[in-house]
């Protein structure tokens, strides 16, 4: 009954919605299929089928209802290489692969790191993104006969246009139909979808890649996999985390990893490329009403149907037109506010934003990025909570006692400080440091605590130190302040 | 907190308001009415509970144009936010509105002190979140999602009767006031604790009372001799029906026959997985009988 229900509740509550959306992003997937393709340097069938495989196996086992994925430029760029030096079969063994390793992290609980990656670090991922779908565009862009120019131009024009006239039909579908029509009735010599590769001819069969299935094998499309599985999952995990705000309900981010993966598996042995969430089309389908599993199986098989029985149309479509959806794809994924959130945002929430964006930019890897931007988010908070560290003194009123009295965080980046803050050319007798309301957290600030007794004893200072108990019990316990009754006064500096 | 008396290991809440769990079908003027009904039995507050729920049946305007314009993820939120605030906003005057009626028509039924209270859904998880002040739910057969015509359970009854462990009464279309009720005995722990709290409550003091067997329970007679026992040490004259035959049809036929006005029985079986099959005894009547059911966990 539970299970029904949530059957019911997971495919069949919007299924009208979920109709008509899964139709509009089928007509916006094959575009960037054949796309992100021609970026890894394969067939647009590979990037098709794989598209069909993993829309539909991630509509029945993927954890977020609502969310669109298929073969994405994130990935596609990390199997340029592979291609170029291995060939297609390799590429398809390493999606297997890809996909048994997401099974695995799904099986870890990985998702749970996603809480060291910070909003700024998402944005940047995002803005990187869209960046990387842009540049792939240029290649299309140069070097090309002059028209092509012109018909991108008109196609960016019909997509952002006609949604002012009419929202029924979707615009990028019509830029498509206008452009093929024209460059068909004018003549146009212009390239076309059918000069970049195979179009699919058939429905896709099962297929075991065609490598040697040796270590020398493993060796070549392992550390593909591993960053084909980290990209993959982040940008599912991001996604679906944007769905879930879109729609304010919740996800299962363990199940999605583990969908993800079975997705790709079934990609791989049917020829396709490995895939993941994509955010602008998961925008596009939430836009559209969709909001169940249907649509992103139903998106499927209407891009499959589509482009089998329509291959010699598909052929004629000129590069021009998947440039300008490709164009809005990039447009609509970039974060344009947080251009203008540089100025008020914190230089360092900026910085980790920026530095995801230039890594990514400069190695194609979303994977290096995201490490680049949690990093430093990480360093930039350390750097913060080491300014939570204050030390009073108080000098008896007969000047034979110092007391000092330590408040805060102490840890490896606050330990300099805290060794700076004690004024050992004092003369005195005796001095009392009191850190019942400190934070010992690691090695160094036990280290540099010390080196302050050391120091003391050395100018024949006698040094009492109060509340040790309480201070170092965060190194003891691990991670242990909530139960402290006092934790707020610790915090509330 | 409720205190709750154990007795042979069996957690009874003695002290917690009733709390009527209302939402826009038909149900409601008869909830409200058992409601008062037994907040006026156990001298307890009255609480009328509204839940908002459902977010899934809000969805955006018709735009199929596929195109991402710039920043089209917070333009899409914030659009999203602003139906689903204007939506929840409605919601929450209609549930206010019908909660106000509810509240009237309970004190005039004589509930004692009725309060109401709005909360977000979904119902089983904002009733197990409420639960602890809670000593009796009081919820319609069919919610107003569910189809009246055909004999289906309210999509919510079920995974709320599993999910709350508090003794919940169900209650059919039409109020009548409550003269007898019956005991579906089967010498099980959970029948044993129903017993049992029939005895403590002052809910169904002095009524007339019925204990209905199907077949023959485990430990035979001696289970029912127990249970005529603590009935009658609790001041009741407790008639017995033993009959062989399934346990739903004996149940529903001596319900009919004998004018029962109250049914009590164990929510669902007793294992995890007669649990999990649907169909159970406690789903046919449930189902079926036209009177209100008390279920026990």
């Amino acid at each position: 009954m539970l299970l029904l229900h949530r059957i019911r509740r997971d495919w069949f509550s919007s299924l009208r919605g979920d109709a008509l959306s899964g139709l509009v992003v089928a007509l916006a997937l094959i575009p960037e299929a054949i796309a992100f393709s021609l970026i890894a340097g394969v067939d647009p069938k590979v990037g098709l089928y794989a598209s069909f495989c993993i829309a539909v196996v991630i509509a029945f086992a993927g954890g977020r209802p609502g969310m669109i994925s298929a073969a994405t430029g994130a990935m596609a760029l990390l199997m340029i290489t592979l291609v170029r030096d291995h060939g297609l079969q390799y590429l398809l063994a390493a999606t297997v692969l890809t996909g048994l390793l997401q099974i695995v992290a799904g099986y870890l609980r990985l998702a749970d790191l996603m809480r060291f990656v910070s909003r700024s670090v998402v944005t940047g991922f995002v803005n990187a993104l869209a960046i990387l779908i842009f540049l792939a565009q240029l290649p299309e862009l140069i070097d090309v006969p002059l028209a092509v120019y012109p018909m991108v131009v008109g196609g960016l024009l019909i997509i952002y246009g006609l949604p002012r006239l009419t929202r029924v039909v979707p615009s990028p579908l019509i830029a498509i139909v206008v452009l093929t029509g024209l460059s068909l009735v004018l003549g146009i010599d212009v390239p076309t979808v059918g000069d970049k590769g195979q179009l699919p001819d058939a429905l896709p069969v099962f297929l075991l890649p065609d490598i040697p299935w040796n270590l020398e094998t493993l060796m070549i499309i392992l550390p593909v996999s591993v960053t084909l599985m980290t990209v993959g999952l982040l940008e599912s995990f991001l996604t679906a985390q944007i769905v879930d705000e879109l729609t304010d309900t919740p996800s299962d981010k363990h199940r999605e990893a583990k969908g993800q993966g079975l997705a790709n598996i079934v990609s791989g042995f049917f020829g396709g490329m490995a895939g993941c969430a994509m955010i602008g089309q998961s925008v596009i389908n939430i836009k559209s009403g969709g909001r169940g599993r249907m649509s992103a199986l139903l998106a499927g098989v209407f891009l499959l149907l589509m482009v089998v029985f329509l291959d010699d149309w598909v052929g004629r479509i000129p590069m021009a037109a998947l440039v300008a959806v490709m164009i809005m794809v990039s447009i609509g994924t970039f974060s344009w506010q947080s251009i203008a959130d540089l100025r008020v945002h914190p230089k360092t929430s900026s910085l980790v934003m920026l530095g995801t964006v230039v890594v990514t930019v400069a190695t194609h890897d979303l994977a290096k990025g995201v490490l680049t931007g949690v990093l430093l988010s990480a360093l930039g908070f350390a750097r913060k909570v080491g300014q939570v560290l204050v030390v009073d003194r108080f000098l008896d009123e007969d000047g034979a006692r110092r007391t000092y009295t330590v408040t805060g965080q102490v840890f490896f980046a606050s330990a300099d400080r805290f060794l700076s803050e004690f004024d050992f050319r004092e003369v005195v007798e005796t001095v009392r440091i009191d850190v019942t309301r400190a934070h010992f957290w690691d090695l160094s600030a036990v280290g540099a605590l010390d080196r302050v007794i050391l120091k003391f004893r050395r100018e024949g200072v006698e040094v009492e130190i109060l509340g040790m108990d309480e201070a170092s019990r965060t190194l003891v316990d691990r991670l242990g302040v909530a139960d402290r009754p006092d934790a707020e006064n610790l915090l509330g500096h | 907190m409720t205190s709750t008396t154990k007795d042979a290991n069996y957690e009874i809440p003695v002290d917690g308001t009733v709390m009527a769990c209302l939402d826009v079908s038909q149900y409601n003027r008869s909830v409200v009415d058992y409601a008062a009904w037994a907040s006026r039995r156990l001298t307890a507050e009255l609480q009328c509970l509204h839940v908002l729920d459902d977010k899934t049946r809000r969805s955006a305007g018709v735009d199929f144009s596929g195109s991402i314009g710039m920043d089209a993820q917070s333009h899409l939120l914030d659009e999203l936010a602003e139906l689903d605030a204007r939506q929840a906003r409605i919601e929450m005057q209609q549930g206010r509105a019908m909660l106000a009626e509810a509240c009237a028509r309970a004190e005039a039924a004589g509930a004692h002190r009725p309060v109401s209270l709005q909360r977000q859904g979904p119902l089983p998880r904002a009733l197990t979140e409420l639960e602890d002040g809670v000593r009796l739910f009081v919820l319609g057969k069919r919610g107003e999602s569910a189809d009246i015509n055909r004999d289906h359970l309210g999509a919510n009854l079920e995974r709320v009767v599993r999910s709350v462990h508090r003794p919940i009464l169900v209650s059919p279309r039409a109020y009548r006031d409550v003269q007898r009720f019956a005991i579906a005995f089967d010498g099980s722990a959970t029948t044993r604790k129903c017993v049992e709290m029939v005895c403590m409550s002052p809910l169904l003091a002095g009524l007339s009372c019925h204990l209905v067997t199907a077949g023959s329970p485990p430990d035979g007679q001696a289970g029912i001799d127990w249970a005529v026992e603590r009935l009658q040490a609790a001041g009741f004259d407790p008639q017995t029906h033993v009959e062989s035959g399934d346990a739903d049809r004996v149940i529903a036929d001596r319900v009919e026959q004998l004018d029962i006005d109250l049914l009590i029985m164990g929510a669902y079986g007793h294992s995890r997985i007669r649990r999990m099959i649907v169909g159970s005894t406690t789903t046919t009547l449930l189902r079926n009988c036209r009177i209100p059911i008390l279920l026990l966990r």
